[in-house]
C-alpha cells in the first residue's frame, strides 16, 4: 500500500528516526541552540563542544519530533563533527537546497562525501509540509553556532 | 429506518460536493478532516457566485436598488441563523468573522466591560485554543482568575470538579465546548447550564463542531452564549456567529469601532447603534453570510436528524473498525461522542503516519489540533485526527482502518 514511500522513508531514515544517533545532553557545551516547529510541536535542543582550533569536536541534541526530524538531526551531528564552523554553514546551506528541490547542484564539489550521506533526505523535496522537518535540526545548527541565543523555527 | 427521518442517501449528497470526485495522487479522495473545515456544495458555491453576479453592492449604506437587495440578503441570513439556533429573535444573531472572532468579542467586551477584577472565568481541558487564549489573555490584561476544569480518562468533561470549581461563587463565566475537535465528546450542555446557572455564572458554549453535527436549541439548551463557525458546517470561510440573550448584548459594550455600529458621530464623541449593529463595526462578511445561509438551507433540507441519525453509525462503525486496529491508540471514550477520531500507533509521529495516509489519498489531521492543554492532560506528544462530515461514508471509515493496519506494519 505504501510502497512508493520507500523513497522518503528509507532504511536508514526509519533507522536513525527509531534510534538517533548523539541523542543526548551535552553539559559542558560551548554553544548551544533550540528550535522550534510550531505547527507540528517539534522541539529540538542541541550542544555543540568546540575544539581549541575552532572545529565542532563533540555534537549532540534531545528532542521530539518526527522520523524525519528525528533522522535528520541524526545524521546531521554525524556529518559535522569534525568540520570547522564555516564547513557546517556550508553543509546547512547545501542541505537545505537538498531538501527543498531534491538536488544539489554544487554538491560535487568540497564536502561531496558528507553530502552524498545526507541524500537520502533528499525525498523530502516532494512533501513541501515535511521540509521543514527535515531542515529543524540545521536551522537549529546555525543557531547555535551563531549564538544568537534566539531560537530558531522552521517555519 | 431510524425513528421516521426521512432516508439519507449520501452517495447522492456527495454529488453535491465538486471537490468529493478529485483524485490525490491517483487515488480517490477520502476526505476525513472535515472538523478542521469541510467542503463545500454547489447550493454554497452557487448562491455565493449568484450573489456577486446578480446583487452585490455595501450593505445598510446605499439608497439604491442593490443595496437595498444586498442588505436583504444579508439580513435574511441573519433570519436564517436564528431559526438555525431557534433564537427568540434574530437580533440576537451577531454575525463575526469566525468563532474564534465571536470569542474573542465575548472575551473584550463582556470580559472587559462586565466582569471585574477578581472574578473567575471557567473553562475546561478540553478547550480548542480559541476557547483558551483570549480567556488567559483576559486574566493577564484585567485580572480574572482563570478555572480549569478537569476531563476524566474516557474523555467526558468532569461534571464534579466543574461544580467544585463553580461553588464559591466567584465563576461569573463559563465557557465550555459543546463537542470537544480532539476527543469527540458532545458534553451535556443542559446539565451543565443548569449547574452554572446555580451557581450565579452565565454560560458560553464552543459549538464550533457541534453546531455541524446535532440540531442546536439555544432556548433549550438554556445557554447564554453560543459561538460557531461558517466553514465547518460547508459554508464559506470568513463568517462566524455570536449568538447571545438579549440583555447581554445590551448590557455589553461594543468591541471594535468603525461604520455601522454607531447611530451617532460628532467630534466629541459617538453613540452606538443598536444590538446586533452595535457589535458588527465595518463592512461585514456580505457574501460569506449568503453562503452561510445557503449551507443552513442545505443541511436543514437534509435534516439535521438525518445527518445526525447517519453520523451515528459512522461513529459505530468507526469505533469497531478502528478498536480493531492492532496497537491503536484512540483518545476518549465519552458516552455520548461525536465523528471525530483522535488517534495515535507506537513507533508512528502523528506527521509520518499522516504523509503515509495521504498517499493513499486520505487526508487527516496531524498534530496537536489547536488543543495543546488537552495533549499534555493525555500524555501524548499528537495525533492524527479523522473527522466526518455528511459526505462521509462506512467505507471510507473501513478503507482508513486497512491503511492503519498497513501503516503499523511499515513503521514496525
Amino acid at each position: 500500500m505504501f510502497d512508493d514511500l520507500r523513497d522518503l522513508y528509507q532504511e536508514v531514515i526509519l533507522d536513525h528516526g527509531r534510534k538517533p544517533r548523539n541523542f543526548r545532553r551535552l553539559d559542558d557545551a560551548d554553544r548551544e541552540g533550540r528550535g522550534d516547529n510550531p505547527m507540528c510541536g517539534d522541539r529540538m535542543e542541541l550542544w555543540v563542544k568546540l575544539a581549541p582550533d575552532g572545529r565542532l569536536d563533540d555534537i549532540a541534541f534531545q528532542g521530539k519530533g518526527c522520523a524525519i526530524s528525528m533522522a535528520s538531526a541524526s545524521l546531521m551531528t554525524e556529518t559535522v563533527r569534525g568540520k570547522t564552523p564555516e564547513e557546517a554553514k556550508e553543509l546547512s546551506d547545501k542541505f537545505r537546497a537538498l531538501a527543498t528541490t531534491g538536488t544539489c547542484p554544487e554538491c560535487g564539489g568540497a564536502l561531496a562525501d558528507d553530502m552524498e550521506r545526507l541524500q537520502v533526505l533528499g525525498g523530502v523535496s516532494e512533501f513541501p509540509s515535511r521540509v521543514k522537518c527535515a531542515t529543524l535540526a540545521w536551522h537549529t545548527l546555525n543557531a547555535a553556532l551563531d549564538n544568537s541565543g534566539k531560537e530558531a523555527s522552521s517555519e | 429506518m431510524d425513528g421516521g427521518t426521512p432516508a439519507f442517501d449520501v452517495a447522492r449528497i456527495r454529488q453535491d460536493f465538486p471537490i468529493l470526485s478529485q483524485k490525490v495522487r491517483g487515488k480517490d479522495l477520502v476526505f476525513l478532516d472535515s472538523g478542521a473545515s469541510a467542503q463545500k456544495p454547489r447550493q454554497v458555491i452557487g448562491a455565493m457566485t449568484r450573489m456577486m453576479e446578480t446583487s452585490y453592492a455595501n450593505v445598510h449604506r446605499g439608497a439604491y436598488h442593490l443595496s437595498e437587495a444586498a442588505t436583504e440578503a444579508y439580513e435574511s441570513a441573519r433570519r436564517a441563523v436564528a431559526g438555525f439556533l431557534n433564537a427568540a429573535t434574530e437580533r440576537e444573531v451577531v454575525f463575526t468573522n469566525s468563532s474564534t472572532a465571536a470569542i474573542n468579542l465575548v472575551a473584550h467586551s463582556y470580559g472587559r466591560g462586565v466582569l471585574r477584577p477578581g472574578d473567575a472565568v471557567l473553562v475546561s481541558e478540553m478547550e480548542h485554543h480559541a476557547n483558551f487564549v483570549p480567556w488567559l489573555m483576559l486574566r493577564d490584561a484585567h485580572g480574572i482568575e482563570l478555572r480549569i476544569a478537569r476531563v476524566t480518562d474516557d474523555g467526558e468533561l468532569d461534571l464534579d470538579d466543574l461544580e467544585a470549581k463553580l461553588r464559591d461563587g466567584k465563576v461569573r463565566l463559563a465557557a465550555i465546548t459543546h463537542m470537544s475537535n480532539v476527543l469527540g465528546t458532545v458534553t451535556p450542555a443542559e446539565r451543565i447550564a443548569r449547574l452554572v446557572h446555580a451557581h450565579g455564572a452565565k454560560l458560553l458554549l464552543d459549538g464550533s463542531q457541534a453546531a455541524v453535527h446535532r440540531r442546536v436549541d439555544v432556548q433549550a439548551l438554556d445557554c447564554d452564549f453560543y459561538v460557531f463557525t461558517g466553514h465547518k458546517l460547508y459554508g464559506p470561510t470568513g463568517i462566524g456567529v455570536l449568538w447571545a440573550r438579549m440583555e447581554l448584548l445590551e448590557q455589553m459594550p461594543p468591541f471594535m469601532g468603525g461604520g455601522d455600529m454607531i447611530e451617532e458621530v460628532t467630534l466629541e464623541g459617538y453613540r452606538t447603534a443598536p444590538v446586533p449593529a452595535k457589535f458588527e463595526a465595518g463592512t461585514p462578511p456580505i457574501i460569506e453570510a449568503v453562503g452561510l445561509h445557503a449551507a443552513i438551507d442545505y443541511v436543514q433540507a437534509i435534516g439535521m436528524a438525518s445527518i445526525e441519525a447517519h453520523e451515528r453509525r459512522l461513529v459505530d462503525h468507526a469505533m469497531r473498525k478502528l478498536s480493531a486496529v492492532e496497537g491503536l491508540r484512540l483518545l476518549g471514550n465519552a458516552q455520548d461522542r461525536g465523528g471525530v477520531f483522535a488517534v495515535s500507533l507506537p513507533n508512528a509521529h502523528s506527521h509520518d503516519l499522516a504523509t503515509l495516509l495521504d498517499r493513499v489519498g486520505i487526508a487527516v489531521r496531524s498534530g496537536r489540533h489547536c488543543a495543546e492543554p488537552l495533549h499534555t492532560r493525555f500524555e501524548i506528544e499528537s495525533t492524527c485526527r479523522a473527522s466526518f462530515g455528511l459526505y462521509t461514508t462506512e467505507g471510507e471509515i473501513d478503507y482508513l482502518a486497512e491503511a492503519l493496519g498497513k501503516a503499523r506494519e511499515f513503521f514496525g
